[in-house]
């Protein structure tokens, strides 16, 4: 009998002040084994002050095929950036 | 549509830039994706057992502690690979299986004995050196789970080569015996090395493609090549020397001159026939049944425990 373990994706906070970040991903029996097993593999280098470990099945992705239309809203609004507005360069601190 | 969806992925690669998971990709980039892949995993995997073999007689505390940890790493690096494997939709049970069936394969240098000591420093040196020089361009490999687990093998791996050649190093100020240990180890491993970058440019047969798809970024006489011109300064400030009458410096090339490793041994390996092939899939083979009852018992627990949160 085979039932195999259930496929964590691995989330690793470098050091403190930074966001947890995708490592990659392992296969556990449940959460905790899940964390051990991260430690052992991500993180034997001290490259981690703190795992998050998710079950894959869990995560909802956006498709990439619908890159262009679901992204398409941020596109065209350039007056979110702080470029699009033209300021005086003898204006100090802007 | 296809047409559309191929173009944005030549694109995508031509711009050096990464494929990712769910992206649409070519059937044949992905297989030939999952079997690189998973023999590069294979390989380390089968790879903690060559110097698996001298942990316990490892000469010190010290050195048992380096081999304990790089055999550690060796088991990490598979097990990023598989997890690579897997974003392309291979499954990581099929893959063992796949490999202890003989049906996939795994580098041909694992299937060479480790007769003394000094092969753990020969193999950290020239081995992992080799590995190496195979791996630093694949951190740039079109597939971006392949390139990101490369960069954290590649970081470890620097930690192999050092300690390896520190070990050789320790050996060659010891007595004659110990340095004829080393010079002995130097004369096994040096054309299995060369090996290790495969076949000649002219019949291999999967370069051209992989070099297209930008999965593979040098060819394996380029590397093998540069393998050769880093290693011979590297053996000089040893105090051992490469078993190839050939080998030598050629001014106007600016590179090493060097021999034709034997090819018909090579092939001769791969098939199945090098000294360790049987042993390394019937050590591998029984590792993984010898588990089967620790993988299923934490599983049962893991459902208990799930309902006990539940009643609870």
């Amino acid at each position: 009998m085979s039932t195999s373990w259930p496929l964590w994706e691995v989330f690793v906070r470098g050091k403190r002040g930074l966001n947890h970040v995708h490592v990659g991903s392992l296969h556990a029996p449940d959460a905790e084994m899940a964390l051990r097993n991260a430690r052992d593999v991500y993180t034997r280098r001290n490259e981690g002050v703190s795992i998050w470990v998710v079950p894959a099945a869990a995560i909802t992705a956006s498709s990439p095929d619908e890159k262009d239309p679901f992204f398409s809203p941020a596109g065209d609004k350039v007056y979110r950036h702080p470029t699009f507005y033209s300021i005086p360069e003898d204006v100090p601190h802007l | 549509m296809a047409d559309d969806l191929e173009l944005r992925f030549e694109r995508t690669v031509q711009a050096d830039a990464r494929i990712e998971p769910r992206d649409w990709m070519p059937d044949g980039y992905r297989k030939t994706l999952i079997r690189q892949i998973a023999q590069h995993a294979h390989s380390e995997i089968i790879g903690m057992q060559p110097e698996g073999n001298w942990i316990s007689r490892a000469p010190s505390l010290r050195r048992k502690a380096i081999l304990l940890a790089k055999v550690q790493d060796e088991a990490g690096h598979g097990l990023y690979l598989y997890s690579a494997t897997e974003t392309l939709g291979a499954d990581r049970e099929d893959l063992t299986l796949k490999l202890i069936e003989g049906r996939q394969k795994y580098s041909s240098i694992f299937n060479y004995p480790t007769l003394t000591f000094a092969d753990v420093g020969v193999i950290g040196w020239l081995v992992d050196g080799a590995a190496i020089c195979n791996q630093v361009p694949l951190c740039r490999t079109s597939y971006g789970p392949y390139a990101r687990a490369m960069i954290r093998i590649c970081k470890e791996e620097s930690f192999h080569q050092r300690q390896g050649y520190e070990l050789l190093m320790t050996m060659m100020r010891g007595t004659q015996q110990q340095k004829d240990m080393v010079q002995d180890a130097v004369n096994r491993w040096w054309w299995p090395a060369l090996m290790m970058f495969g076949p000649p440019d002219s019949e291999s047969t999967n370069t051209e493609q992989s070099m297209a798809w930008r999965i593979k970024r040098d060819t394996n006489d380029e590397l093998r090549q540069k393998f050769v011109n880093m290693s011979v300064p590297q053996a000089e400030a040893l105090g051992v020397t490469f078993p190839d009458p050939e080998l030598k410096w050629n001014e106007e090339r600016g590179q090493y001159d060097f021999g034709s490793p034997d090819w018909d041994e090579f092939w001769q390996v791969v098939k199945g026939g090098g000294v360790c092939n049987e042993q390394r899939i019937a050590h591998r083979r029984k590792a993984h049944e010898d588990g089967a009852w620790v993988r299923e018992a934490a599983s049962v627990h893991a459902e208990k425990q799930a309902l006990k949160e539940g009643a609870a």
